[in-house]
């Protein structure tokens, strides 16, 4: 039993104390249990949704990253200032009209706007079968932690399993509104934890920031700039507007926005938000002083540099400490989705299948799926050996064919017909299935295209193809609405 | 149409137009490469075009409330 683990563990005992009083006074329906009975002020949103960004990806795939391709990981910073941008237009739009109509999930949105509930359930599907990389990096995560933490006494394997029943029990419990505690919790520790160590590092063992950079760039060139060909400026700018579309195609964040009590909560963090972004330049610092300090790790396990040089510097108390804010980095977040996933399927998919259901029972089905969808997880994690950011990216994929469907669904009209939405995401899901199974990139598809075309993020192609059937579809099913329809629909 | 929300598009534009021109590790601005230099500074510029917005957003809605305080309509958002 290393220090580290006591820390740990202490800080999980924190967690579970913190869902359990974040309970009291309040009766867990499907809608407190979801999206907390939608009280939820400015602190607390940001709280959730800054949570949910800091996840285990940011520390340690973000220090991977730097750690083994250098300049590209940079992406990470942009991405989520330019979706700021966008969700202080977009979110107040959602809320307000998911607001009125007591929406809990994001199916719910599309199933309210297309007036179909076949929508739905694909919309559900395709959030399950994100969802389920993304627990996975999450359950990673925590692995790597749990088990650098024990100093390899406690294996991979061990670590996911006791840490995804620990994460069961905490979700079940507590539910959204532990959530946001915790989050707040993790957020202090995360920011002492990531700005300490890299405010720290470069300077302890290079004197300073730019003599660290100098010397990354004596030992690598190039490390520090994007090469011309593979991850270009073309693939970085697709990159980024390709993640920063799908940010908040995410299930959980629908879920996240949900909680608000009123718009403005929005605005304010999206102008705080990109500023908060910024921790991930410490995080990248730690990765570039690891290149250096603890070189060696190659491809996946690149995911431990951050762990790696912190014990090598600090000893493992702070090791503990470090890992127990990386821990809290995989609760939030999984609990969300958990939550989220569960509440799909019940509210999307089950309800559907069964419209008599009680509100208790929807609530039932939903928490008692918390604990299947994670041995889904940890059966996929346990086989695995990917890095942190590629299950990312392959998630994002998913769930970023949703964003036409949901960009033409905000004005006042229908635009588009449910079946042109539904066939378009479907057309762009098998796309990006077709993509990942055969690792194929715009460079395999095209391979006499220039090489500006060649770097750009394949994932585009799958977004093309489901505009392209959308808008095929949409010519052939034109909406029509009745003036009286409309008069009614909107007072 | 409250044009002024157009200049959220500014730090979209400025950080990634920019990045073939800033692809280059020096000059080393705050002790960092260029590169993320540039990104860091584009970031902290997405926050101040927000407060402006949502400076100018204020202002416009408290001017919409009592301008609709003094008539008795139903006023909708935009």
């Amino acid at each position: 039993m290393t220090p580290a683990l006591v820390v740990i563990v202490g800080v999980f005992v924190v967690a579970i104390a913190l869902g359990l009083m974040a309970r009291r006074g309040h009766v867990m329906s499907l809608e407190q249990w979801s999206v907390g009975g939608r009280g939820f002020g400015s602190v607390f949103v940001f709280l959730l949704m800054a949570g949910e960004i800091y996840t285990t990806f940011t520390f340690l795939g973000g220090s991977g990253w730097a750690y083994g391709k250098g300049a590209p990981a940079f992406y990470i910073l942009c991405y989520g200032a330019i979706a700021y941008s966008v969700s202080y237009f977009l979110l107040p739009i959602v809320w307000r009209y998911a607001q009125t109509r007591r929406l809990v999930s994001q199916a719910d949105f599309f199933v309210a706007k297309y007036e179909s509930k076949t929508l739905g359930v694909i919309v559900a599907l395709v959030s399950v079968a994100a969802l389920v990389p993304y627990l996975v990096l999450q359950l990673k995560g925590l692995g790597i932690i749990v088990s650098e933490a024990s100093g390899g006494v406690i294996t991979q394997a061990v670590a996911v399993w006791t840490s995804s029943i620990a994460l069961v029990g905490y979700v079940v419990v507590s539910g959204v509104r532990g959530s946001a505690w915790t989050s707040a919790l993790k957020d202090v520790m995360i920011l002492a934890a990531a700005v300490g160590i890299g405010v720290y590092l470069p300077l302890h063992y290079f004197g300073g920031y730019r003599a660290m950079f100098e010397a990354v760039e004596a030992a690598k060139p190039g490390a520090l700039t994007l090469p011309a060909s593979g991850m270009s400026p073309a693939w970085f700018i697709s990159t980024v507007l390709l993640t920063a579309t799908g940010f908040y195609m995410w299930p959980q964040f629908f879920a996240g926005v949900y909680t608000a009590r009123s718009e403005n909560v929005f605005r304010k963090n999206a102008v705080i938000l990109p500023l908060y972004q910024l921790v991930v330049l410490f995080v990248f610092f730690t990765g570039f002083a690891a290149m250096l300090v603890v070189p060696g790790l190659k491809g996946a396990a690149a995911d431990l540099s951050l762990l790696r040089i912190v014990e090598q510097s600090f000893g493992s108390w702070t090791v503990g400490v470090i890992g127990g804010a990386g821990l809290l980095t995989a609760l939030v977040p999984g609990s969300m989705i958990l939550i989220t996933a569960g509440t799909i399927i019940s509210q999307n998919i089950y309800r559907v299948m069964a419209p008599s259901a009680s509100d208790r029972t929807v609530s039932l089905v939903a928490r008692s799926l918390v604990p299947v969808l994670t041995l889904v997880a940890v059966i996929l994690t346990l086989r695995g050996g990917q890095t942190l950011v590629v299950l990312l990216l392959m998630g994002y994929n998913f769930v970023t064919q949703l964003f036409p469907a949901l960009i033409l669904s905000l004005g006042e009209h229908q635009r588009v017909s449910a079946a042109s939405a539904i066939a378009g995401i479907v057309a762009g899901e098998f796309t990006v299935v077709f993509l990942t199974v055969t690792s194929a990139s715009v460079a395999t598809l095209l391979p006499g295209a220039p090489q500006v075309v060649k770097d750009l993020n394949v994932g585009f192609i799958a977004l093309a193809v489901n505009a392209v059937v959308l808008t095929v579809v949409a010519l052939a099913t034109r909406v029509r609405r009745p003036v009286v329809t409309e008069l009614v629909r909107n007072p | 149409m409250r044009r002024y929300r157009w200049l959220a598009a500014i730090p979209t534009l400025g950080m990634l137009g920019g990045v073939p021109f800033a692809n280059r590790v020096r000059p080393y601005v705050l002790g960092l490469p260029f590169l993320l230099a540039w990104i860091v500074v584009w970031v902290v510029i997405t926050s101040l075009v927000m407060a402006i917005i949502f400076f100018l957003d204020s202002r416009h809605d408290a001017e919409l409330a009592s301008a609709t305080a003094a008539s008795s309509d139903n006023s909708s958002s935009s």
